[in-house]
């Protein structure tokens, strides 16, 4: 593998094309591989958004857990080459909304399958989410799963910690210990539940000031979704299911920005789902307000009309809303009043969703998608370039968790952790199956574009050629 | 027609049309000693009733039995449901049994649609949460009809009626398959309850609305009132029963203020005294009685054009 140019390979960005030296990637506990056993790779013809000329292709040389070189024409003896002609090369996606199940429903998702499902999805880090049986409410349920995440290996695994015991809303959790564990929470979430007791919100709000914590707030106003199955409006009225207002989010994200200004502290909002939020959320950041935003990929792809025929493959908290708040959330997305995607993966078995609308679980699942479908919604239509998706899909959500060595912009210095994306693989039907253990995905049969080639996590492969490596 | 009976917007004009008309052949039959027709004989046909409601299943009972159909009752209480079965293992069950049709009466809406992708037989939605009734609505339309269009009137729709449906459309199937239905044969429907109780969205639907119900009264043709669930007021959708039954209940005073020819509907069972008062549940015209009988007959007809019954019930009818 001397000077030549960039092989001649196809430009699905095959896989590896050549291997002299030996790094070989695959050994168990590669998450937290040493130095040594990274490696070192070239990655050629390939677009680093934001580096250059838009369009215009360089190369990457990885080195020990870093990215080292980042220019046309690199070179190197001893690297494998990975021919990656045009593909679009973004930093790590970082998912700051996951549910990985374990512990307590290993029927539906592990942390090793949805890891899997989420590096097959382009992403280095996820946030697992504190709903899990028992609540991850405890320094020990934490650090399970952090442990539970270096052993999968797949992508960095952070463990949200819940706000209150239980998730019931009554008593704060131990939140300076989950924050002291090796688990290093800096997110607390009830999601699922909101907080929905304002002096609650509060406390909790001002506590987490002392460790640089955020309170990630699911926007719910138990009294006003009371039995609630489908957002108010046309479709709600028609099918005789029970209404969800859009108020009952909008509600309570307007007082907690409110609360977040003064106590001074960090509030993210999980998965907006209506225009209104996203207008709130604007207005509050207009005034400096320490407020941050997340949106799920089916609020930007999908609408209340999928609930006709009653599949509960469309029933998800917030459900999913009109085409004009479609709209308004990804204005809101690109302009960065929503700071960032995520996935809100909610795995479930099949019995849970083949049942009637109002038996089902909320919930879908994401990480498998969530790249091709803010392609689809964002990039496509000319709202987000591939910088813009770089930011709201690494950079800001990997910042808001408060996660170090991920979502760094790939330069030289940076950990090397990226997702090698091709936008013009040909639009291909999804389907259900893929690593995930639950099939619950909403775009099933749906066209959608692009692909995910390869996901690097400092510096070792754990996808290649669209496949776990 | 479709295969599947699950919401009053599956039927057509002509559609709905026939159904009448055929429960008009049907209706003959009534009067007959022997009430029964052979034309459904060795089918089968599933109630299937999750939820307690003897009156819509007696009548569907009644309807198959006449038709000559073999009828199993499958009640929720009692069975392999109350242990936890899902809808997707009974269907299974009623579907390796051979049923032809199921009958389905469900708190859940969309139950029917559900059920619909895993039985090969027709499914007749008897009534699904809060969602829709159709051949309630369609007992409805065809009592309309031979009250004020007269017993011969086939072919005919409700062109320039005026229905106004009185109460909880919120949370009622009747109102809302009925609001399709009728305004499918040409009715002005008008729908009349506190805004607590009608959807959000309700400016969408192919009706009227009203906050009123005294305004409405001289203008209407029909009035049909909703029951009201007495637990609807302590979720705040109005103050108490007796204001709500002061501002849309229908009493005598209120009921004088209607033309002559005007009926009262009410798809039972009736809240004497709440959204009806006695005296007006039992005056001339009230149709309350009709409508269970009508149910019957529109019932067999729907069953019947489901299933392609053999012979045409009208040479039998007929003779």
């Amino acid at each position: 593998m001397t000077a030549g140019p960039v092989s001649a390979g196809p430009v699905s960005a095959g896989p590896v094309t050549a291997g002299p030296v030996s790094a070989g990637p695959v050994s168990a506990g590669r998450g937290r591989a040493s130095a040594a056993e990274h490696g070192r790779w070239l990655i050629r013809g390939v677009e680093v958004p934001g580096y250059g000329e838009p369009g215009e292709r360089t190369a990457i040389l990885t080195e020990g857990g870093s990215v080292t070189a980042i220019g046309p024409g690199l070179q190197h003896p001893d690297a494998r080459l990975l021919d990656a002609d045009g593909l679009i090369a973004l930093p790590g996606l970082v998912d700051l909304h996951t549910h990985l199940r374990e512990p307590g429903r290993e029927d539906a998702e592990t942390v090793q399958t949805g890891t899997a499902a989420a590096a097959l999805g382009g992403y280095t880090a996820v946030h697992a989410m504190a709903n899990t049986d028992p609540v991850a409410d405890t320094a020990g349920v934490v650090e399970q799963v952090w442990r539970l995440g270096r052993a999968a290996g797949h992508c960095d695994v952070q463990p949200v910690g819940a706000v209150t015991i239980g998730l019931n809303g009554a008593r704060l959790a131990e939140l300076g210990t989950m924050a002291d564990s090796v688990a290093r929470v800096r997110v607390f979430s009830d999601d699922g539940r909101c907080v929905a007791d304002p002096l609650l919100m509060r406390r909790a709000l001002e506590y987490v000031k002392a460790f640089d914590g955020v309170i990630a707030q699911h926007a719910q106003d138990p009294r006003l979704t009371e039995g609630a199955q489908l957002n108010e409006g046309e479709m709600s009225a028609r099918l005789g299911l029970a209404g969800w207002p859009a108020v009952a989010e909008e509600g309570i994200i307007a007082r907690d920005c409110l609360l977040a200004a003064h106590v001074g502290s960090a509030l993210h909002v999980c998965h907006v789902s209506t225009a209104g939020s996203a207008e709130i959320i604007r207005w509050a950041k207009s005034k400096g307000w320490p407020v941050t935003a997340e949106v799920t990929p089916h609020h930007l792809l999908l609408t209340d009309e999928l609930a006709a025929g009653y599949d509960p493959v469309f029933k998800v908290n917030p459900p999913l809303r009109t085409g004009n708040d479609v709209a308004e959330l990804r204005r809101a997305l690109a302009d960065g009043t929503i700071d960032c995607v995520a996935t809100d993966h909610a795995p479930h078995p099949v019995e849970a969703k083949e049942t009637e609308w109002s038996e089902a679980a909320f919930g879908m699942t994401g990480l498998e998608t969530a790249l091709r479908v803010v392609q689809r919604a964002m990039v496509d239509t000319g709202l987000l370039d591939w910088a813009g998706v770089a930011d709201r899909m690494s950079v800001r959500p990997a910042r808001i968790g408060r996660l170090a060595g991920q979502g760094v912009p790939l330069a030289p210095g940076a950990p090397a952790n990226l997702t090698l994306y091709d936008p013009a693989a040909p639009a291909e039907a999804v389907t259900p199956e893929g690593a995930s253990k639950s099939r619950n995905t909403p775009f099933a049969g749906l066209e959608l574009p692009g692909r995910v080639v390869a996901t690097f996590l400092r510096g070792v492969p754990t996808v290649l050629d669209g496949k776990l490596a | 027609m479709k295969r599947h009976l699950i919401s009053a917007a599956d039927l057509s004009r002509s559609d709905a049309l026939l159904i009448l008309d055929t429960a008009e052949e049907l209706a003959q039959l009534a009067d007959r000693p022997i009430k029964k027709l052979p034309t459904l004989r060795g089918r089968t046909v599933v109630n299937l009733f999750y939820e307690d409601s003897t009156r819509t299943r007696i009548s569907f009972e009644a309807a198959a039995k006449r038709l000559s159909a073999d009828v199993i009752n499958f009640s929720a209480k009692g069975s392999s449901v109350a242990k936890g079965e899902s809808l997707k293992d009974t269907a299974l069950t009623l579907e390796a049994m051979g049923a032809d049709a199921v009958v389905i009466r469900h708190g859940a809406s969309g139950a029917a649609h559900r059920l619909a992708h895993w039985v090969r037989g027709s499914v007749l939605n008897a009534g699904d949460g809060t969602h829709e009734h159709p051949t309630q609505a369609l007992l409805d339309a065809f009592t309309i009809r031979r009250r004020l269009k007269g017993q011969g009137a086939r072919g005919a729709g409700l062109d320039g009626l005026r229905v106004t449906i009185v109460g909880d459309v919120l949370h009622s199937r009747v109102a809302r398959s009925n609001v399709l239905l009728l305004s499918t044969l040409g009715a002005e429907v008008t729908l009349a309850a506190p805004p607590t109780l009608l959807p959000l969205a309700v400016g969408s639907w192919p009706c009227e609305v009203s906050y009123e119900l005294d305004s409405e009264l001289p203008k209407s043709d029909v009035v049909m009132m909703l029951r009201v669930q007495q637990e609807r007021m302590t979720a705040a959708y109005f103050p108490s029963v007796r204001e709500y039954s002061r501002r849309y209940g229908l009493d005598v005073e209120r009921m004088a203020r209607l033309p002559g020819h005007a009926i009262v509907m009410h798809p039972g069972p009736m809240n004497r005294g709440v959204e009806i008062a006695a005296e007006v549940a039992d005056s001339v015209r009230s149709t309350i009685v009709e409508q269970v009988a009508n149910g019957v007959t529109t019932r067999m007809a729907v069953l019947y054009l489901l299933l392609g019954g053999t012979e045409f019930p009208a040479t039998e009818a007929g003779q």
